[in-house]
């Protein structure tokens, strides 16, 4: 039993941080109907920013939550400030190209900037340091459940609620909606669509950052590849939901996440990402419109 | 008409700036966690100025001097309504200038070996195996549209088809090659089929996926394909058992790749003129109007994403063959985007194109050591730069256009 629920947290945690990086695959993927390849090597990014920003504020002696909460606002600004130019040269000069140029370009990006970092920093494996305290009353139930597991899904959570409620209520959220939907007739009735593509960019990838702090802190090592891997599986995760869907988003990352942890727990941890791509064929071969999304039938 | 106008000068400016903060974090900083020491590498933020503003201006003036372009261009299409067939296409449609230019070409390629050492001749084998990839790849990316993330996948199927049937049942390279195409074939129908219904995107996503798994089943399962370790002591390709020396055989080799792109030029050329081909052509251009026109979307693009798979598994026992020994670490995902490269550069969808490309961007990098750790963000920037300024490629590919017998044309 205790190794189930250790499964189940191990699951809902993965699942969290899918989440935060399918969200923003999800949120372009509505409004400019592109996969943004380069998604998971802004993640990758954010995570290198905190470390590196952590790691020298620490040198400086600089009190824990000082340090986390510095490091955390680098990644976020930093990550954010990549999604932003990442769009500006390889998608914005695209647009109404052909579907297959700007996919191209994607790749491109995702392959550039994955040297980059490897390049700029180092090829190998760098240890993350520990941001997040451990508190005296968790240590109980630390052989099910860790504070990083805890933080994590506390944070996805307020993060989701907070993404939400701006794509509901706000101005800004009732714009992208009007993108998504259509972009030439939100133009017409004067939504600037270049500012909300910008605005959806940099929203996306502010989430991924917080992903990469977080899972990050959670494995404790990061190198210039982590980008990769995940950028597939969150984009895994929001067709399964069903693309272009936000709460579908969100459902298929937790089922995603199950899905592994239980996998990896009682089958075999070598196959771990052979698990995720197939879930992916086999959800596009029975419902290719995702768990959550509609079926859309293309009109001329 | 100033070709940078004051303003340029502060976009340029703006842009260095905004890229010295973009860069700053991990390109200046570098942290060493195990010593606990940063060293700062201010230097290179200087760099990264310098080149920014430097990119910015230039794309300046491109855009000067394309707008400009355009407007000409408009002015004379009004005037001529004929318009200009581009440098490329007067190339091809002249067979006074195109013919001898092909005719030296392919008579440099047959006595390569005769010219160059050994080494050149090991080199320009692998080049002309990407040649053969490249071609392969194009067919799935150029001509049908579909973006291929993993077709290094296929490749490793025809190589560890050949390594493996090699190793336990002793079967020779020339029963091995069509049995690689097959295997290729059948894995690129078994993948493709539930996804070619649905959207382009998700090929792309689900093939990046189909080659991570292939690399992981390869690296894991050790009893099937002797894990990290690799396949070694492979025979290498026979001539009705005649016992080659080490240098006859490199030849004979070289001359076996030359074969093939022959044959690949050969069928992708017939492909590119037959009723597949066009049909391709037309669905890359417009899906649902060739629906309505009565084309079954999903056979023919299964048939060329077979087709292009096939050609990679071809190319993977060649390659198999060549090496003598295979091992997981040939068919990572960067192979994948180093083909794509290729195809990309060269020019979608035009054959010479991909030759040229492949030829650049193997041959380049094996004279530019020093430069080795820089190809694969070469290959990134490239292509990224190569869709947004030319989509096209080096080499347009030329479509085949019918003329009324009494035009000027």
């Amino acid at each position: 039993m205790e190794y189930f629920l250790e499964l189940v947290f191990s699951g809902l945690t993965r699942g969290s941080i899918y989440a935060l990086i399918a969200l923003g695959y999800t949120m372009v993927y509505g409004i400019i109907g592109l996969i943004n390849f380069a998604h998971g090597e802004v993640y990758m990014i954010g995570a290198f920013t905190a470390l590196i920003v952590a790691t020298v504020l620490n040198m400086y002696g600089l009190p824990l939550p000082a340090v986390l909460i510095l490091a955390s606002v680098a990644a976020i600004i930093w990550a954010a400030a990549y999604g932003f130019t990442i769009e500006r040269l390889a998608y914005r000069p695209l647009r109404g190209a052909p579907r297959l140029s700007p996919l191209i370009s994607a790749i491109g990006m995702s392959i550039f900037l994955q040297n980059y970092v490897m390049l700029a920093q180092t090829p190998n494996f760098l240890p993350f340091p520990e941001l997040i305290p451990e508190p005296a009353f968790l240590e109980r139930f630390a052989s099910m459940v860790g504070t990083t597991d805890l933080a994590i899904l506390t944070v996805t959570s307020v993060v989701m609620i907070l993404l939400t409620l701006m794509i509901k209520f706000t101005r800004t959220g009732k714009a992208m909606r009007a993108t998504a939907q259509d972009q030439t007739m939100a133009f017409l009735v004067g939504v600037n669509v270049d500012t909300v593509i910008s605005i959806t960019f940099i929203t996306g990838s502010s989430l991924a950052a917080i992903g990469g702090v977080l899972i990050a802190s959670h494995i404790g090592q990061i190198n210039f590849y982590i980008g990769f891997i995940a950028g597939i599986k969150a984009f895994t995760a929001a067709v399964l939901g069903g693309i272009g869907s936000i709460p579908g988003a969100v459902l298929g990352s937790f089922v995603l996440g199950l899905t592994e942890s239980f996998a990896t727990g009682y089958v075999s941890s070598a196959y771990e990402d052979v698990f995720a791509f197939s879930l992916l064929v086999l959800i596009l071969i029975f419902r290719p419109a995702g768990l959550l999304g509609k079926a859309t039938i293309e009109k001329v | 008409m100033n070709v940078i106008t004051l303003k340029d000068c502060r976009k340029a400016l703006l842009t260095a700036l905004w890229f010295m903060f973009l860069t700053f974090p991990i390109l200046v900083v570098k942290v060493n966690t195990t010593e606990h020491l940063v060293i700062w590498r201010w230097q290179n933020l200087i760099y990264v100025g310098a080149a920014t503003c430097i990119a910015s201006l230039l794309t300046s003036v491109y855009r000067h001097y394309r707008d400009r372009r355009g407007q000409m261009r408009q002015q004379e299409q009004q005037e001529e309504e004929a318009g200009r067939l581009s440098l490329t296409e007067r190339f091809f449609n002249t067979p006074a200038v195109s013919r001898p230019v092909f005719a030296t070409a392919a008579l440099f390629f047959l006595i390569f070996p005769l010219l160059f050492s050994t080494y050149q001749v090991n080199i320009m084998t692998t080049a002309l195996m990407y040649v053969v990839l490249g071609l392969g790849l194009n067919i799935v990316v150029g001509v049908a549209g579909l973006l291929n993330l993993g077709y290094v996948a296929f490749y490793a199927v025809g190589a560890y088809t050949y390594a493996l049937l090699n190793m336990h049942f002793d079967v020779g390279f020339w029963i091995a090659l069509p049995l690689g195409g097959i295997m290729a074939a059948l894995f690129g129908i078994l993948l493709g089929f539930p996804v070619l219904r649905l959207r382009g995107d998700y090929l792309a996503i689900v093939t990046l996926g189909f080659g991570e798994i292939i690399l992981l089943v390869l690296k894991n399962w050790a009893e099937f394909s002797q894990g990290p370790g690799g396949i070694s002591n492979i025979s290498r390709p026979g001539f009705f058992g005649v016992n080659m020396p080490m240098e006859t055989a490199l030849n004979y080799q070289y001359y076996l790749t030359i074969a093939m792109v022959v044959l690949t030029i050969f069928v992708i050329n017939r492909l590119q003129n037959s009723r597949i081909g066009r049909a391709l052509f037309a669905l890359r251009e417009d899906e649902i109007a060739c629906q309505a026109m009565g084309i079954d979307k999903t056979t023919v693009k299964l048939t060329a994403f077979a087709l292009g798979a096939t050609w990679a598994g071809l190319a993977g026992v060649l390659f198999a063959a060549k090496n003598a020994y295979i091992n997981p670490d040939s068919f990572t995902f960067l192979e994948s985007a180093m083909i794509l490269c290729i195809v990309v550069l060269g020019g979608m969808g035009s054959i010479v194109g991909v030759i040229i490309g492949a030829l650049i961007l193997i041959l380049l990098p094996e004279y530019l050591r020093a430069f080795s750790d820089y190809r694969m963000l070469a290959f990134g920037a490239l292509l990224v730069i190569m869709m947004v300024f030319r989509p096209q490629g080096i080499i347009a590919n030329v479509r085949r256009t019918y003329h009324k017998k009494d035009s000027a044309a």
